[in-house]
């Protein structure tokens, strides 16, 4: 049925050597069919995510990496025509199902995208935003959350003095921690980053990434990349796609040094996407 | 021989060039001049009326002095309950087509119906008005004067709404959806603020556009001689008062007349010079 996988390993087959001791499963998607209307863009994927690790999902433009990532907070809900079939059980629902309420779902699984999207308000309101939707609490607590988030996203030393200013007047890598502080203040169990530096400078850059690194500790992390250097460095597993399937699952080491996949190591050594 | 060439196409091009120049001048002098030559009159004759007489006193019989204090007092009135209705619904359609119907047909069919009724001839409106609103009541009235302003102001309004939202990125749609925030606060919180600038200069447009208009009101508010605030009844405004004071034999009528109609001018310039000054603050 499926000619172009006929290489790739059985669904399961690619991960079963992640030694699973010591790892609790958070996300385990089961079976994952997307479609943008009818042209299919992924197509039955296996996957576990880990609870405080970070994976990464790479691949070629179009592989669906992305596409992917969306479902995991229903982001594909927003626009018709896009639907997704299979299970995406979290915390023994499927997230998947209609009955879920997918405010509180995005609320559990935050987002940080590819540009940054500060709301059109001061740094403060755009972190306290995020808390008064769910929590009522006394200004004084607001503002220590405020700061906490802060603190979190490494961005506390440099907005502490104008934090009524808007956030909009900040610097491109500023904006995009102060997006992270603006996640990590719904206190989310699982943080997607879609792409989170490919409009930023190199110096921005790594103090993303070492965010990341730290933030684990906490979440559990989801990063989708063009950059392999980036995945190497912040991930601890890889996921490669190619053409909506998921080729192959490894600890980060593996994908990198002994993938088992002759397209995983053509893409990885640079030989297309 | 071949620089030579060369040269004699560059020439021409560097004619058709400062020709097309020259024109583009030329058209943009011509266009101007006429709204220099408009305010220049307008201050020539209505400047010596201005005095504190004009918005103390009210609209005198023939051959005698007043003001225009009635037709201040009725205009102001009718355009603030036209925007008071127009507003709220131009913003509400302009949402719903922007935000909830932006991929169905109805927001298509809607779009359309806005864009009619967006360049209908103002007089149509006020015949329409005086069908549904002056006969059944049986007089004319301020209340049907602002509805017929209001008509024209919902399709500015729309028009407007629809395409600031439009300029907010669907990255900050997202962005609000991706903390949890249901759409309806999504639009209230997060993209009304992004397109404030925006829809705030289409409400005040919509006021620039309708504190000229004559014609829908002729059928529906009418007139009045005197000062009053009842909007049951036929009321006066600057247009209508300019329109009968400028056709008349009398002089200190068409003086009167000018002195309106510079005030108009005036609001107008001042209105679209804000809205402006709002748009640009943004970007």
């Amino acid at each position: 049925m499926n000619i172009a996988s006929s290489s790739a390993p059985a669904p399961g087959a690619s991960q079963a050597g992640i030694d699973t001791a010591g790892l609790s499963e958070k996300v385990s998607i089961r079976d994952l069919e997307f479609f943008y209307g009818d042209s299919r863009a992924l197509k039955g994927i296996d996957l576990s995510l880990y609870a405080n690790k970070t994976t990464a999902f790479i691949g070629p433009s179009g592989c669906g990496k992305s596409t992917l990532l969306r479902v995991l907070n229903r982001m594909y809900d927003l626009y018709p025509g896009q639907r997704a079939t299979g299970e995406v059980m979290f915390d023994g629902e499927n997230l998947l199902d209609s009955s879920v309420d997918i405010n509180l779902l995005r609320a559990r699984i935050g987002m940080v995208f590819q540009k940054p999207t500060p709301f059109p308000m001061s740094i403060h309101e755009n972190v306290a935003f995020g808390i008064r939707l769910y929590e009522k609490l006394p200004r004084a607590e607001i503002d220590a959350r405020v700061e906490h988030a802060l603190r979190r996203a490494a961005l506390w030393d440099e907005v502490k003095d104008k934090l009524g200013a808007s956030g909009l007047g900040l610097s491109g890598g500023q904006q995009q921690r102060l997006c992270i502080a603006r996640t990590v203040a719904v206190k989310p169990e699982v943080i997607l980053f879609d792409e989170p530096c490919s409009a930023l400078d190199p110096i921005s850059t790594a103090k993303i990434e070492e965010l990341i690194d730290e933030l684990k500790q906490d979440y559990t992390i989801v990063i989708v990349t063009h950059n392999m250097q980036q995945a190497a460095r912040v991930s601890d597993f890889t996921a490669f796609m190619y053409l909506g399937e998921l080729i192959e699952f490894d600890v980060t080491e593996k994908i990198f040094t002994a993938p088992t996949d002759k397209r995983t190591q053509a893409y990885i050594t640079g030989r297309f996407g | 021989m071949a620089t030579g060439r060369v040269n004699a196409l560059y020439a021409r091009r560097r004619l058709r060039n400062t020709m097309a120049q020259g024109f583009a001048y030329a058209a943009t002098a011509f266009g101007l001049g006429w709204l220099v030559l408009i305010l220049a009159v307008l201050l020539f004759h209505g400047f010596g009326g201005l005095s504190l007489a004009v918005v103390t006193q009210n609209t005198p019989p023939p051959g005698s002095e007043g003001g225009l204090l009635n037709a201040i007092v009725g205009s102001i009135a009718m355009t603030a309950l036209a925007v008071a209705i127009g507003t709220p619904i131009g913003i509400l359609a302009g949402t719903y087509m922007a935000e909830y119907g932006r991929h169905g047909k109805l927001a298509t069919i809607v779009r359309f119906i806005n864009d009619i009724l967006l360049s209908a001839p103002s007089i149509v409106i006020g015949l329409f008005i005086y069908e549904v609103m002056v006969a059944p009541m049986g007089h004319f009235s301020g209340y049907a004067g602002a509805v017929a302003l209001a008509v024209i102001v919902i399709p500015v309004v729309v028009r407007t709404t629809e395409d600031m939202l439009r300029l907010v990125p669907d990255t900050l749609r997202e962005a609000a959806a991706s903390i949890g925030l249901p759409r309806s606060h999504m639009i209230v919180r997060i993209a009304y603020r992004a397109a404030r600038a925006g829809i705030v200069t289409g409400i005040l447009l919509a006021i620039a556009r309708i504190s000229g208009e004559t014609a829908p009101l002729l059928f529906t508010a009418l007139n009045n001689q005197f000062f009053t605030v009842d909007m049951n009844a036929p009321m006066p405004s600057l247009p209508v008062v300019i329109f009968q004071f400028a056709l008349s034999p009398y002089e200190e009528w068409q003086r009167l007349a000018w002195t309106g109609a510079l005030l108009i001018t005036i609001t107008v310039l001042a209105l679209s010079i804000f809205a402006r000054s709002l748009t640009a603050r943004r970007t």
